[in-house]
């Protein structure tokens, strides 16, 4: 049963992120610098950790199904990775605004993170592509997971080397307060970034639960109603069966 | 031409009864051996690579409206270039295996499956380094400001490190892709991401090495991620290479 | 770059929460449509069976009957 505890996940997920932004807006200083345009690195950055995160547990989940054979780990993993290229949207549009608003360009080239991240979006980009170009099911997993496994581990050596590309040269444009965090916003960070994780594993949770009922449903129907009665399957990236 | 895969791939077959311990490596050989025969005979990637790294040059003397490179430019231009000639390579590398069943008799032979992926990344470092014999001297002639020679030993160690890391990915994403729909879109797709550590790396490498005044010193950072990219990934294919193969 | 005043900062600050606002509705909605998709199915597949049982039940009626006719004879 893949829905098991999403109710209170989806709870505690109202009750971190509703918390979060009261203290984001509510008890978190100023920064210094920044100004006001600094409360989006609260949104932004716990975002990019967890669906950095997301990625690697796709890949964790890969190495999980090609071990055991187990389809779910199939289906987790697909779900992880395709949450966190739709958070990977709202880290790169919410970094886009942070970066317009408080260096006068919608781009920078001198925040690691945020390069690194875009490497890493658009290699996985390319596993639903990837994905869909098989036909077979057993093969589309196999090979989906190869690829998981692949850009998980690519995510550290990724951050790396655009860190060491960039670090000497270029100061840290987003950056706050040049370094060293005050007490209450250091909590304030945590604080979101535990609301961000909570909110990842409800969605993630939900997704695989509606998923699985979906399969479920199909295999009734055609238990109940005769083959005729479900249709074929269309081709598609997301696994079909469990 | 169809008649030396298989007598090839008979050989390696063989191999395992004859060497017991060194069927592994005679494997590996045996495999290389056939790959290269196949190349000399129909000259097909090796000579299509490096026309097509001339023809990048002459587009970048165009695109960039500059008739001499140097430091940091020059190098990425080499780098950029030597990169999409290497996704040519990848495309290649496993249509033989996918066009004549040869992947059907390399799974019936008693050898170890990860020497198929020995064997192929190092056809395509092969591949890779015959070309950038040829087209290293045409850069220098065409494109490249300050004189060669000084920068060569540093460019040799920085290449060659280079071409083992995209020569691992290289046979990765040619496997994976190989038995996709859209195998010519997945390559490039999927390669540029997971090779940008190599260029950022080799490409801030050599950028000293091309300096205006004479070449500096080569730092020597990059060449140790270079080496840590080429060692997880290298031990990352090795692991996950077998399950490409299963049918 | 000096930092933006708090009434041009404001605008800013508000797109990047709306843009995660927006992300998490627009999931919601296609979670939603597929749950109208599952809830469908489901009412048809019970209809399905339900329609089924019944003809059964009907069945099982009229072959009764005949039984109960034919035995005076």
């Amino acid at each position: 049963m893949f829905g098991r505890g999403l109710q209170t996940l989806s709870i505690a997920s109202v009750v971190l992120v509703t918390g979060a932004f009261a203290l984001v807006f509510l008890y978190a200083p100023n920064d210094a610098d920044q100004g006001f345009v600094q409360k989006i690195f609260y949104l932004h950055v716990p975002l990019a950790i967890v669906a950095l995160g997301g990625f690697v547990d796709g890949g964790v989940f890969a190495i999980q199904y090609l071990r055991t054979g187990d389809r779910g780990h199939d289906l987790r993993s697909y779900v992880a990775i395709h949450l966190s290229l739709i958070l990977g949207l709202g880290v790169l549009a919410t970094g886009s605004i942070w970066a317009k608003a408080s260096w006068g360009a919608w781009w920078v080239w001198d925040e690691p993170t945020l390069v690194s991240f875009l490497i890493v979006f658009l290699l996985f980009a390319c596993y639903q592509p990837l994905r869909f170009s098989i036909d077979d099911p057993e093969r589309q997993a196999r090979y989906a997971a190869v690829f998981a496994i692949i850009g998980g581990a690519f995510v550290p050596l990724n951050f790396l080397a655009v860190r060491l590309a960039e670090s000497l040269i270029h100061p840290r444009v987003l950056s706050t307060t040049g370094g060293s965090m005050p007490g209450e916003m250091r909590l304030t960070f945590l604080v979101s970034t535990v609301a961000m994780v909570c909110l990842f594993v409800t969605l993630w949770k939900y997704e695989l639960a509606s998923k699985h009922a979906s399969m479920r449903l199909r295999a009734l129907k055609r238990a109940l109603a005769g083959d005729d009665a479900a249709g074929p399957l269309a081709r598609t990236a997301a696994p079909t069966q469990i | 031409m169809a008649g030396a895969a298989p007598t090839a791939e008979a050989r390696a077959a063989e191999a395992p009864r004859d060497h017991a311990g060194g069927g592994f490596a005679s494997a590996v050989s045996a495999l290389v051996r056939k790959d290269l025969r196949l190349e000399l005979r129909t000259r097909e990637s090796v000579p299509a690579m490096f026309l097509f790294s001339l023809s990048t040059f002459v587009l970048f003397r165009f695109g960039l409206d500059r008739e001499s490179l140097e430091g940091d430019l020059a190098s990425g231009v080499l780098w950029v270039t030597l990169l999409f000639a290497a996704v040519l390579g990848m495309n290649r590398l496993f249509v033989a295996e996918r066009e004549e069943g040869g992947f059907d008799a390399f799974l019936l032979a008693p050898v170890d499956r990860t020497s198929l992926f020995v064997a192929k990344a190092a056809v395509l470092f092969g591949f890779l380094v015959a070309v950038e014999v040829a087209a290293i001297p045409a850069f220098a002639v065409l494109l490249l400001g300050p004189s060669p020679f000084q920068a060569l030993p540093g460019l040799l160690a920085i290449l060659l490190l280079a071409d083992v890391g995209i020569a691992v990915i290289g046979t990765l994403v040619g496997a994976l892709a190989i038995q996709t729909r859209a195998r010519d879109l997945i390559v490039p797709l999927i390669s540029l991401p997971l090779v940008l550590p190599v260029v950022i790396a080799a490409g801030h490498a050599t950028a000293p090495l091309f300096a205006e005044a004479g070449a500096e010193a080569l730092p020597a950072r990059w060449l140790g991620v270079l080496g840590l990219y080429d060692l997880v990934f290298g031990l990352l294919a090795l692991a996950v290479f077998d399950f490409l193969l299963e049918d | 770059m000096p930092a933006l005043p708090l009434d041009e900062a404001g605008p800013y600050v508000a797109g990047a929460y709306l843009v995660f606002l927006a992300l998490i509705l627009i999931y919601v909605a296609i979670m939603a449509s597929k749950l109208v998709r599952i809830e469908r199915e489901l009412v048809e597949l019970a209809d399905h069976v339900e329609g089924r049982r019944a003809a059964a039940a009907s069945a099982e009626e009229t072959h009764q009957a005949e039984v109960s006719e034919a035995v005076p004879r």
